[in-house]
């Protein structure tokens, strides 16, 4: 192969993987049934945990809601990317993954797709939680260095998370089983951590998962940087679980991915 | 060796099992460019699968099979750049609009940007959805989907299109309507394989049918050869006691004559219209047996099954391929 015709393959595959995260995020606004609902869940949550019960619980960040902030973040963002889950299970079931297959491009460019625009509205929903929080009390006293690095966290625990959702949508029966898959998955580790109450009253086998899981990692890491106390190693342990789950279900996914449909 | 000059499509000798089913046992075809062929079957005959094995989506286990002149096995991303696919297994996406779906496909085909717009404009007008072109799909009908779903296969001028029961599904005039889209693409002098279950379908479309059963083409030809081998019409007669019903099968003579004792039925392929039918009744009047209802109709897939191998459609093996 030349080298003029490697770089027309590579502008092409660069094309159509483009081409398809457009239409991922077009799904963003047309489908804004959906965009709701992965919203308004997480500010309900934030409601709930803020007036109903967090006036019961105990913390040492000032008022329940610096602590709170954190937790609601990074739930929602690991409920919205699901939504990965749901789009791939979506296409085979259509058959709009054999359509692309019968194209003269790279299909796992379809993947790529789903999960960058899972990114694209987790970063929305991400603002949109934040500035709620605000709006409820929590007072973040990150510097804008902090924030560019909880931005990184944001992103790396997003892309995580969906290329974990793109395995179950590719191991879905149906889009049925996709849901209550990704719920299975993410409620244990959403609620078995430290991201609605401290770790400290929990039973001892529990409180030792919740406190080495990769969620809390993520959540104890977002939430020193936004209130200014010390990190310690989770940031170190964030980023490692995230880079980790990324590395290793990037291949399993597009060997899932090239499985399907009998090849 | 076939010439890939002459024909747009090759197949010898395909077999393709999964696990244990062989679904495919032997499959010889061959469809002559800017022809239809229609591949006429019940479900499970192993229809869609010689359409994803033509399409590249799946490995067959042997024999030979060239699309556009290219081997699918070795040259998949050039049989890719000569087919378009639509039916039951390509979909197009609800989200977006009509437009915007045909404008992807062309962005994925790698058309440059001006030969998308004249495309898309043109595919728009010609299956009548430039109105709804700015729509999301979720709002079209079946038909209308199912014409999207056909431009979008189109977008590429591919020369072979593969529609896999194209009107499955859809309620009868949206499938006139999907009829005469597909009757248009022969103007272009694109080739065309359809599979369908409806004798009514393959005849209205194809220049050629192949009748294939539990994973064989059990015979090819022309529309009008293949109906007069099972009759233009057939005769369907209920007969009134059961005694006589014996005695009807005996008495009757015709060609494709079946019955059915439960049912006390007897039908035949009637050529030659009312004198036929009448020359049937005199024969039962003489012996004394009663008729209790009379019909005549279109033969179906089931008479052609009938004829051709003996057994109905279902009697034959159910397996979901």
């Amino acid at each position: 192969m030349n080298s003029q015709l490697v770089y027309k393959k590579a502008y092409w595959m660069a094309g159509d993987v483009w081409v398809l995260i457009v239409r991922s995020i077009k799904h963003i606004y047309k489908n804004y049934d959906q965009l709701l609902g992965l919203t308004i869940q997480p500010i309900m949550f934030m409601l709930l945990f803020r007036y109903v019960f967090g006036g019961a619980i105990v913390v040492d960040t000032g008022t329940y809601v610096n602590f709170l902030m954190a937790g609601i973040l990074v739930q929602g963002l690991a409920f919205g990317s699901l939504t990965t889950s749901f789009s791939i299970a979506t296409d085979l079931q259509r058959g709009i993954i054999d359509r692309l297959k019968t194209l003269p491009i790279a299909s796992w460019a379809v993947m790529m797709g789903h999960v960058t625009g899972d990114l694209v509205r987790n970063g929305l929903q991400a603002f949109i939680l934040i500035s709620m929080g605000i709006l409820v009390g929590f007072q973040p006293t990150a510097s804008a260095l902090e924030w560019i690095v909880i931005a990184v966290l944001i992103v790396l625990f997003t892309l995580a998370i969906s290329w974990i959702a793109a395995i179950m949508g590719l191991l879905a029966k149906t889009i049925e089983s996709v849901s209550w898959l990704g719920f299975l998955v993410i409620f244990p580790l959403s609620f078995a951590s430290s991201a609605f109450v401290p770790t400290e009253t929990m039973p001892a086998p529990l409180r030792v998962f919740a406190e080495n899981q990769p969620f809390t990692h993520v959540i104890e890491a977002i939430r020193a940087l936004t209130l200014n106390r010390p990190v310690g190693n989770h940031l170190w342990m964030a980023l490692v679980w995230c880079f980790g789950i990324i590395l290793v279900s990037i291949p399993i996914a597009g060997y899932l991915f090239r499985r399907h449909g009998g090849r | 060796m076939l010439s890939t000059q002459e024909n747009a499509i090759i197949i010898e000798d395909l077999k393709k099992s999964f696990k244990n089913l062989e679904v495919l046992k032997g499959v010889d075809l061959t469809v002559r460019r800017g022809n239809i062929l229609a591949l006429l079957g019940p479900n499970g005959a192993g229809k869609t699968t010689i359409i994803r094995i033509l399409s590249t989506l799946l490995h067959p286990d042997n024999g030979n099979v060239f699309v556009n002149g290219f081997d699918i096995k070795t040259q998949p991303q050039e049989v890719r750049r000569s087919i378009g696919l639509t039916g039951q297994f390509a979909d197009v996406d609800e989200y977006l609009t009509g437009l915007e779906n045909l404008l992807m496909m062309g962005k994925l085909y790698h058309l440059s940007r001006s030969v998308i717009t004249r495309r898309t404009e043109e595919l728009l007008k010609k299956f009548d959805l430039t109105e709804a072109a700015r729509r999301p799909v979720k709002t079209y009908s079946g038909g209308m989907r199912r014409k999207l779903d056909l431009a979008a296969s189109l977008i590429a001028y591919p020369p072979i299109v593969f529609l896999d029961e194209p009107t499955s599904s859809l309620d009868p005039r949206s499938r006139l309507n999907v009829w005469e889209t597909i009757k248009k693409l022969l103007n272009d002098g694109v080739t065309v394989l359809l599979t369908t279950q409806h004798l009514e379908e393959a005849d209205f479309l194809a220049d050629t049918i192949a009748v294939i059963n539990d994973g064989r083409i059990i015979a090819e030809d022309t529309p009008g050869r293949l109906k007069s081998r099972v009759g233009k019409e057939r005769l369907e007669l209920v007969i009134k006691r059961q005694d006589d019903f014996e005695r009807a099968v005996t008495v009757i003579t015709g060609n494709d004559l079946s019955h059915n004792s439960a049912e006390k039925t007897v039908s035949l392929a009637i050529e030659n219209g009312v004198n036929e039918i009448q020359g049937v009744l005199n024969q039962l009047a003489e012996s004394g047996i009663e008729v209790d209802t009379l019909t005549l109709r279109k033969p179906t897939l089931d008479d052609v099954f009938m004829h051709f191998t003996g057994l109905k459609p279902d009697e034959g093996r159910n397996e979901a391929a």
